[in-house]
């Protein structure tokens, strides 16, 4: 997603400027499929802010406007065109439409790719190896009772699957589905999903909540030792904004909407939750309470735990919620936290009471050049101690810095290309950066426009102490385009043998940089283990700082010409990196969750005492293992 | 265990190519190699620090202020005085690296060195190895330390070969010295305090420094693992502080990973070889000082053979340390505090530092030498002094044990002779090299007698017997240089001898007992105690000594040879740990100081030699007095009194008792529930 240049200090302007960048998508449309039992929700709220027809993203069938074994929209994506260069499809990006003329060389550099060795995927989805499914008929006949509409059909099922590890488009992209739900339900409403859980209950079938299926974390899959029916909650048509309080600034809202839907919709009544997570597009409400979810601009918005006032979980014991929206109380643990991380085990999120904001008057991008990534690091440590850091504030290393430049588009003006080769030269030869070293932060303000150019040289005097250069707004806002259309670019590697993966984790500032280094050598001394020919891209980013730590991303990708397991391979470098972030006083996560990816380090985290408490709250809520996703325990 | 890090090429240095360095020098000018242009290719992670930027951050460090003020709260003193004592501290520890020196210490060394030694050699794969691991991570190089010699040779090769100067770890005494002790500090030299004990503020910048070196890898770290000069040319069991202080960047996160070099270090004769002998018989080692350098410097004018330097295969700390440490403990505190090595922190620390020793042992080349004086001590004394060992008898003896040697493993440095028969060149020209210790009149071998002034004698027959004692002790430590082959079959074979069994299970339990006892006198790895015994039974069994089944280990009649020789190579140490045994149980003292314990227990020993109850004279040799001391606290049965101020011990003597009476096979085997490694 891309968002609006600097500029407009209009608070009218500003809105549309981001209805028309954060959208251009499709509408939902209305379907009639045969599967698909349509009623509305008997318990829909009357004053719902708007109605549904007015553009959502997602549709019950998501396939209409979705791919089934890769990231995001069907018509969006880069491929190499005729002439051997990079281009991305489609119209909904800033990027969409455009040649990427550096993207060929940089790819096959980094890589050793080559466009002569193609790894296509199967072309479309055989139902015929998806198993049909396991109906639990007693259930289905009072669900269809109750008029709330479900599916098994075999497309609707496989989408539901799986999120988006590596692990799993690959095996898509082989034509290849494991377990998968046997039905698929679509609450309308809170009291949709209490009569499911209650069905559920009654005739012992398992419910695995589904929001948007950006999950990194194996989170979706199937336990394959389920033998019960397995149900899927598909939670994307509860996404109505069903109350905003301008007094208290909160909103109420179902927790299926996705972000881009409930930005955009608090935009219209200028307001904003501020929270944008990298998968914004896709991943709901829901999911980003269940998961913990953190978002760029969390600095001044705040993480989701911030950001939530009150919740309403369903759950086989019956709904848990708070009594008032006080906004802080001290009632002994905060049953809050009981939700929020629970990731699908002990119910559904149906409601959500968050904090709002009015939209902010002026953004503004901005990036600084470092001589090397340990000053860069310096810089983010010095803007967190003066508790200065602007919306967002992101480090990357060198490779990215790199990859970030690989991307840029063809540019029209002889002028510009001009300039940026003048700023390159004035960086690495007049300044004497050493092009190899040198790494990028990329910022964003956001506020009033007087406090946002006080901000930002405040910012950039701090830079300065670290030998860090102002870079322009360009490279700042490109390097948040990034962001959005990096998961578009796995899809394109997967053509070329290419795969690769992020992950994420949290860390204590005097530790920062010896992880970044240990994880990032044992990646490649794993991958030179294990066989793999090719020298992998192993990069990351400080993309979060707190007063006491900062959150790092590591990508890394490899061209798995010549193995004959690479996913395997992929996994077990995964593990050895994630072993190695836990030995560097790593957390486990950040905000993608444990899932079931990350279980296995769940005890060593938490402590046996914290597992038996966790355990005892399941025990308590889900005495039958109704939310049997198996995420987390 | 010991497979893993064994060179693929057990025996013989066929398959190595070692380089003489001195032939380059004796073809071309010594000046223009010490001003040669000296282009190292650094740590390609080191940061670029200055002498006095290492010292300023160790001093800034937040560890040291930490340190500092905890120090001050306790003493009473203020910050600033703590911290200024730290500064002296740092002034006297630090190396004060300069090139220029390097060049002056180059030229130097090429004079010396060319005097006294026939050629130094040095595997040229090993140092393409080292070249190559500088690059990639911190590098510790970590010799053996059998000489003075030793300390500065590392340098002088690394100069040679365009490799980074690496900061040597040396002991205070050199510093001391006159003009030395500076020559030294700019030639990479840092200096530690003998007996740090419990000076935390001296060992906080210590460990600072260290760390901080490695960390930035500013230049390769030098030190010896063992701590100090073997007196013996034995390997010293490894001191530990300065292994953890290495380490502890890599347990920490703060590098991704360390390279140890261990580097073998073999001499065919040692400079100090009589220096040592003396000391060991409790004659004080000459202060180190300017003049008595000057003074020794007679020695320079014999001549000593050649030297193996063997630079081992590069060890990677993090895959050495794999599954062995859990990294997450250094989490909750941060890194810069002061924190107590955990139960697993050291005894990972303790199994590398042994491991290293092993490593060194095995990458060293021994000559003939060593596999002489094996021989000539298991005749009786008397017969060296007197009649002379036949000649042939030696010879023929020598070239069944090189047979014995190298099936077993050993590196041996056996060179191709000239003329007729070019073994008995060899050791002829080796006899000829060691005139100090034996003379060949006749067809027969002495011992060499010191010539008394005759205004001297009559002499006493305890000064005769010292005089013996020393030469003795000197033929024993050649013999050392080749225990590391033998003792794990030795064992063995004295097991076989003590308990007369066959039982596989009961020869397990002896040899962990035996291993346990004497794991303060030979090197053995911490827990490896049943790949020991393995490997034992593997090595007797491939020279045919032994029968080995599932149950039982029996000895061939071809085996006796064999097996009668290596019990013979540790009798004079059983001898020599029971003389000491006996002198615990049966004294009347409580209490001992260690001071007269160790005077005792020599003159016991003298009076027993004299008397003719004992046989073997390293009975006197302080090294091993100490070393049962040592011993017998590691096996709880003596106690070292805390409030003492002298090294008081108490004696459990029950304990000590049975361990003689085991050692004497008064216990039978079945008696023994020593589980492999309960002590330990």
């Amino acid at each position: 997603m891309a968002s609006n240049s600097s500029g407009g200090s209009d608070r009218q302007r500003v809105a549309q400027q981001r209805l028309r960048i954060i959208t251009g998508h499709l509408q939902g449309r209305e379907d009639g499929d045969s599967t698909i039992i349509a009623a509305e929700c008997k318990a829909e709220g009357s004053q719902t802010y708007v109605s549904r027809e007015e553009g959502k993203t997602v549709p019950r069938r998501r396939q209409e406007i979705m791919k089934w074994n890769g990231w995001g929209y069907s018509d969006t994506k880069f491929l190499f065109n005729k002439k051997g260069q990079a281009e991305f499809t489609g119209k909904r990006y800033r990027l969409s439409g455009m040649i990427i003329p550096a993207l060929k060389e940089w790819f096959e550099g980094t890589f050793g790719a080559s466009m002569q060795h193609k790894s296509p995927a199967a072309p479309v989805l055989n139902s015929g190896a998806v198993q049909p499914p396991t109906l639990n008929e007693a259930f289905l006949e009072e669900l269809t009772s109750t008029g709330i509409p479900f599916s098994h059909d075999a497309e609707d099922r496989v989408y539901r699957a799986h999120g988006h590890c590596l692990h799993e488009i690959f095996a898509l992209r082989e034509g290849k589905v494991g377990r998968v739900p046997d039905m698929v339900v679509w609450p309308n409403c809170h009291d949709d999903v209490v009569k499911i859980v209650e069905l559920a209950c009654k005739h012992d079938v398992c419910l695995i909540p589904y929001g948007g299926g950006t999950s990194v974390s194996s989170g979706l899959e199937c336990p394959t030792e389920e033998t019960r029916c397995i149900v899927s909650v598909d939670t994307s048509q509860m996404n109505r904004i069903l109350w905003i309080d301008e007094k208290n600034l909160t909103a109420h809202v179902e927790a299926g909407i996705v972000g881009q839907d409930l930005e955009r919709l608090l935009n219209e009544s200028g307001y904003c939750t501020g929270h944008e997570p990298d998968s914004m597009e896709f991943s709901s409400l829901g999911g980003w309470v269940a998961t913990r979810a953190s978002g760029m601009k969390k600095n001044i918005y705040g993480n989701i735990e911030d950001l939530v006032v009150h919740v309403k979980m369903v759950t086989p014991q019956g709904v848990i919620e708070k009594s008032c929206r006080g906004p802080r109380i001290s009632t002994g643990p905060d049953i809050h936290h009981f939700i929020m991380g629970s990731e699908g085990t002990l119910g559904v999120v149906t409601e959500v009471t968050m904090k709002i904001r009015p939209m902010p008057e002026y953004q503004k991008y901005g990036s600084v050049v470092f001589p090397n990534f340990e000053q860069g690091v310096a810089c983010l440590r010095e803007v967190a101690k003066q508790r200065c850091a602007p919306a967002s504030i992101r480090l990357m290393d060198n490779e990215q810095f790199k990859f970030g430049h690989a991307l840029k588009p063809q540019v029209s003006s002889m002028f510009t290309s001009f300039l940026d080769g003048l700023k390159k030269f004035y960086v690495t030869k007049f300044k004497g950066f050493d092009p190899d070293r040198l790494c990028v932060a990329t910022l964003l303000f956001e506020g009033g426009r007087e406090k946002v150019l006080q901000h930002e040289k405040q910012v950039y005097d701090i830079a300065a102490k670290f030998g860090g250069l102002a870079a322009g707004e360009d490279n700042g806002q490109r390097g948040y385009m990034l962001t959005f259309v990096i998961a578009y670019l796995r899809d394109l590697g997967m053509e070329y043998y290419v795969i690769g993966e992020s992950f994420e984790t949290s860390v204590p500032w005097d530790r920062v940089l010896d992880i970044c280094r240990n994880v990032k050598a044992r990646i490649i001394g794993e991958c030179k283990n294990k066989g793999v020919q090719f020298q992998p891209l192993s990069t990351c980013r400080v993309t979060q700082t707190y007063d006491t730590g900062a959150c790092v991303y590591f990508y890394f990708a490899f061209n798995y010409r010549g193995l004959s397991d690479p996913v395997h391979v992929y996994e077990q470098v995964e593990r050895a990196a994630r072993e190695e972030i836990l030995a560097n006083g790593g957390s486990l996560s950040h905000h993608h969750g444990v899932g079931k990816l990350r279980k296995e380090w769940m005890r060593e985290t938490v402590s046996n005492v914290g597992m038996g408490m966790l355990q005892s709250v399941k025990d308590y809520v889900d005495p039958k293992n109704i939310f049997g996703n198996r995420n987390l325990l | 265990m010991s497979n893993t890090y064994r060179d693929s090429c057990g025996a013989g240095l066929e398959n190595e190519e070692f380089v003489d360095i001195l032939e380059e020098r004796r073809r071309s000018s010594d000046l223009g190699h010490a001003l040669r242009t000296f282009s190292p290719h650094p740590y390609k992670g080191a940061e670029s620090c200055s002498n006095a930027d290492l010292k300023k951050a160790v001093l800034e460090s937040q560890y040291l202020r930490y340190i500092a003020k905890e120090i001050a709260a306790e003493t009473g003193s203020s910050v600033e005085e703590v911290r200024e004592e730290a500064c002296g501290i740092l002034e006297e520890m630090s190396q004060n690296l300069q090139l220029k020196c390097i060049r002056l210490m180059g030229f130097t060394m090429s004079k010396v060195l060319k005097r006294l030694y026939s050629g130094i050699f040095v595997n040229m794969e090993g140092l393409n190895m080292l070249q190559q691991s500088i690059q990639e991570h911190p590098v510790i190089l970590m010799p053996n330390h059998r000489s003075y010699m030793d300390f500065l040779i590392i340098s002088y090769i690394m100069f040679t070969y365009d490799i980074p100067m690496p900061f040597i770890a040396a002991g205070i005494p050199l510093a001391g010295m006159k003009l030395v002790g500076e020559v030294l500090r700019r030639s990479g030299a840092f200096f530690i305090r003998r007996a740090i004990g419990s000076d935390k503020l001296y060992w906080a910048v210590l460990s600072e420094y260290v760390r901080t070196i490695v960390k930035t890898g500013i230049a390769p770290l030098e030190f010896y693992v063992e701590g100090l000069r073997s007196r013996t040319l034995k390997s010293v069991m490894p001191k530990l502080g300065m292994m953890q202080m290495v380490m502890e960047p890599f347990f920490k996160g703060e590098v991704y990973d360390i390279t140890l070099i261990p580097i073998s270090i073999s001499y065919d004769r040692v400079l100090e070889e009589s220096l040592l002998a003396h000391e060991l018989l409790g004659i004080p080692k000459p202060k180190e000082s300017t003049t008595a350098l000057l003074k020794a410097s007679k020695v320079l004018q014999e001549y000593y053979g050649s030297m193996h330097v063997n630079f081992g295969r590069p060890m990677s700390v993090r895959h050495l340390c794999e599954g062995k440490i859990n990294r997450c403990q250094y989490n909750l505190v941060p890194r810069d505090l002061p924190q107590k090595p955990s139960a697993e922190v050291q005894a990972c620390v303790s199994w590398l530092a042994n491991l290293m020793v092993r490593v060194q042992e095995e990458g060293s080349v021994m000559g003939p030498w060593a596999l002489m004086a094996c021989l000539l001590l298991q005749a009786p004394t008397i017969v060296l002094t007197e009649e002379g060992l036949p000649w042939q008898e030696l010879t023929d003896k020598t070239l069944w044990l090189r047979k014995l040697a190298l099936d077993f493993g050993a590196r041996l440095n056996w060179p191709s002779g000239q003329g007729q028969a070019p073994d008995m060149d060899v050791m002829s020209s080796t006899v000829a090299l060691h005139g100090s210790v034996v003379n060949r009149k006749s067809g027969r071998v002495f011992l060499v007698q010191v010539e008394v002034p005759a205004r001297n004698r009559p002499i006493s027959p305890e000064e005769e017997m010292i005089s013996t004692a020393a030469v003795v002790l000197m033929l024993a430590s050649y013999r050392n240089m080749s225990l590391h082959i033998f003792v794990r079959p030795a064992l063995l074979a004295t097991a076989l001898y003590i308990t007369k069994t066959t039982q596989k299970d009961e020869l397990l339990a002896f040899f962990c007992f035996l291993r346990d006892v004497f794991s303060n006198e030979f090197i053995f790895i911490p827990g490896n105690s049943s790949q020991d015994f393995e490997e034992a039974c593997f090595l007797l069994k491939k020279c045919g000594a032994i029968h080995v089944s599932e149950q039982e280990v029996t000895v061939s009649d071809a085996g006796l040879e064999v097996l009668s020789f290596l019990q013979a190579l540790l009798q004079p140490f059983i001898d020599s740990y029971q003389v000491i045994f006996r002198y615990l149980c049966e004294n009347e003292v409580h209490v001992h100081a260690e001071k007269q314990f160790l005077t005792a227990v020599r003159n016991l020993a003298t009076e027993l030699i004299l008397s003719g109850e004992l046989h073997t004279y390293e009975a006197l040799s302080s090294d091993t007095h100490k070393n049962v001391l040592s011993a017998l606290q590691r096996l709880d049965t003596v106690t070292k009194l805390r409030a003492s101020e002298q090294n008081e011990y108490t004696v459990n003597k029950a304990a000590v008792r049975r361990i003689d009476d085991i050692l004497s096979g008064k216990i039978p085997p079945q008696m023994l529930h020593t589980t492999p490694e309960a002590k330990l």
